[in-house]
């Protein structure tokens, strides 16, 4: 199948979004809003929830299902505030000891003037940062599209996942195609170059998992892919939180300094 | 301070008049370097009958003996900062004679199997001298020693990829091994498309390192030049200690045309400039270029960093 036909099944405005996989995996999901700096940014939610009885942080970008949801949500877009809420959110789990759980479903970030102005780039970047040293169990699913350093926001994580059609990638095929042959049209070509499938990322070691979707994708049966993802989490959250944290960081930092292909 | 209460309560329904408003009073704050008309003048330029041993100022359009822009390539008639490259940066930057180079032969694989792009970075090889988009080592400034990295916006326009990620990764956990700051010189057009997304990768590479070394309690210090933009801007640009830039520098995530048709307006001049980011509170400092090696070495002074002793 060509990679495209994952970028059309994860976008599709009928997939399910973070907030479904929130209120179907977890019990007692408390929402918790605004970065406490400038606003609550709603294409990011997030709060505390249980996870078979374990306390949690979940975060999740989140897209809109009709047109007016959308707007509301920026189309999945966030701006820094809704990073920093994340971030803020994070620190807040660290300090709680909470494993963190992040459902990530962004074209990516959005491109804006507020969003330039209030420091787009720093939001993301402190992410980066600090995600790779906190001291708690952390898990990302790409759940719909994993669009750049949008996406890459939340998932400096010990595991990171994927739905079977989910796709994950530097730049849209759309902006890849125009940033290198000038020609947007050609995002289907792009698509297939580009490595962007959950099973072309699994190959590369980019991922860990890949969480089974039936036939035309998981809106056809969300039960079917929730209740599969739910029970890997709570076996993979069983295995991480027994590691001691010296351990949890050493080997998130191993599983980034792994990536490159170069030589000398 | 109206204006920007009023931005914040209509977030999403900005209104054209507003941000018209908010573009003006953006474009009298600032002096006007003007880049949008500056790439249609270039084009031109190809045209005109210039020496081969002079250039154009894109700035004052006058012609210019390259030799007369010196050292540091500041047009003589008008200031503007010519892109330096990252052998002549670190000849301005670095002690005489102080700089080791490290990873002199590391260069860039091809993880996608991307058509051409081997033969793409063998002909720039060839062409500029350099193996890839960075050159790093260890060095002292004013007498004090740090790890420090350049880029050079000569080769891919400084995009990085597994080359870049890696041997700027090095630098810092060199630096926290032998407890030195780091100082990287920023210079990039972001990811490098043509290794998907083992570039985006290395952005969190690049910052997990950079997590470490300032857990280690060490200093890093950025400065950014023209242009430090994409997932540059959204890593380790945006992480030093102390963010200092050049004047007029483009720094900036998403790029210009991207917002203008995202947000279906015009952008003033001087959005995403050094200035715009110091006024916004992005960065500490703009530092004219031929300061910088005397504002590096003060930094570093009040850090406590080590001063290499001569034999």
């Amino acid at each position: 199948m060509p990679a495209y036909d994952n970028v059309r099944i994860a976008r599709k405005i009928t997939r399910p979004t973070a907030l479904d996989y929130i209120n179907h995996i977890f019990e007692d999901f408390v929402e918790l809003h605004g970065d406490r700096g400038f606003r609550d940014d709603k294409a990011v939610v997030g709060g505390i929830a249980s996870l078979n009885g374990v306390p949690v942080t979940v975060l999740g970008i989140q897209k809109g299902k009709t047109m007016e949801e959308n707007i509301e949500r920026n189309f999945g877009q966030p701006h820094p505030e809704g990073y920093r809420k994340a971030l803020r959110l994070m620190y807040q789990a660290e300090k709680f000891h909470r494993p963190i759980i992040n459902f990530i479903n962004t074209s990516g970030a959005y491109p804006g003037l507020g969003a330039e102005e209030r420091g787009q780039g720093e939001a993301i970047a402190r992410n980066l940062m600090v995600m790779a040293s906190l001291k708690v169990p952390t898990i990302s699913i790409i759940i719909g599209e994993g669009g750049s350093g949008g996406a890459l926001a939340l998932a400096v994580t010990d595991r990171v996942w994927m739905l079977e059609n989910s796709v994950y990638a530097v730049l849209s095929p759309e902006g890849f195609a125009s940033i290198l042959w000038k020609d947007a049209k050609r995002a289907e070509e792009a698509a297939d170059l580009m490595k962007i499938t959950a099973s072309d990322l699994l190959d590369m070691g980019i991922i860990e998992k890949i969480i089974k979707e039936v036939d035309g994708g998981c809106q056809n049966d969300f039960g079917f892919t929730a209740n599969l993802l739910k029970a890997k989490l709570e076996a993979e959250l069983e295995i991480l939180m027994a590691k001691d944290t010296d351990t949890l960081l050493k080997e998130r930092y191993d599983r980034f300094r792994s990536f490159g292909i170069f030589k000398e | 301070m109206k204006l920007f209460d009023n931005i914040k309560d209509n977030l999403d329904k900005i209104s054209v008049d507003t941000l018209k408003e908010r573009a003006e009073a953006i474009k009298n704050a600032i002096p006007k370097p003007s880049p949008a008309k500056n790439k249609n003048e270039n084009k031109k330029d190809k045209k005109e009958d210039i020496p081969a041993d002079s250039v154009k100022c894109p700035s004052c359009n006058k012609i210019i003996e390259k030799k007369a822009l010196g050292k540091l390539k500041i047009c003589p008639e008008c200031g503007r900062l010519f892109r330096m490259n990252a052998k002549d940066r670190i000849k301005a930057i670095a002690d005489k004679d102080s700089f080791k180079e490290m990873d002199i032969n590391m260069e860039a694989d091809n993880p996608l199997d991307f058509p051409d792009y081997s033969a793409k970075i063998k002909g720039l090889q060839e062409k500029t001298g350099l193996k890839d988009a960075v050159k790093t080592g260890i060095c002292t400034i004013g007498g004090y020693e740090c790890a420090i990295g350049v880029m050079d916006s000569g080769f891919m326009m400084g995009s990085m990829g597994s080359v870049v990620g890696e041997k700027l990764t090095r630098i810092f956990e060199y630096g926290t091994e032998h407890k030195i700051p780091v100082v990287i010189f920023t210079c990039s057009g972001g990811a490098r498309m043509q290794e998907g997304i083992v570039s985006l990768m290395q952005m969190a590479k690049v910052s997990a390192a950079a997590a470490k070394h300032s857990e280690a309690g060490q200093l890093y210090v950025t400065v950014l030049t023209d242009p430090t933009t994409g997932g540059v801007t959204a890593s380790f640009a945006m992480l030093g200690d102390i963010i200092l830039a050049e004047p007029k520098t483009l720094v900036g995530f998403a790029g210009r045309r991207v917002i203008e048709q995202t947000i279906k307006q015009k952008l003033p001049d001087e959005f995403q400039t050094s200035e715009f980011l110091l006024e916004h509170g992005f960065v500490d400092a703009i530092v004219e270029r031929e300061k910088l090696p005397d504002v590096l070495a003060t930094i570093l002074k009040l850090h406590n960093c080590k001063k290499e002793v001569e034999d």
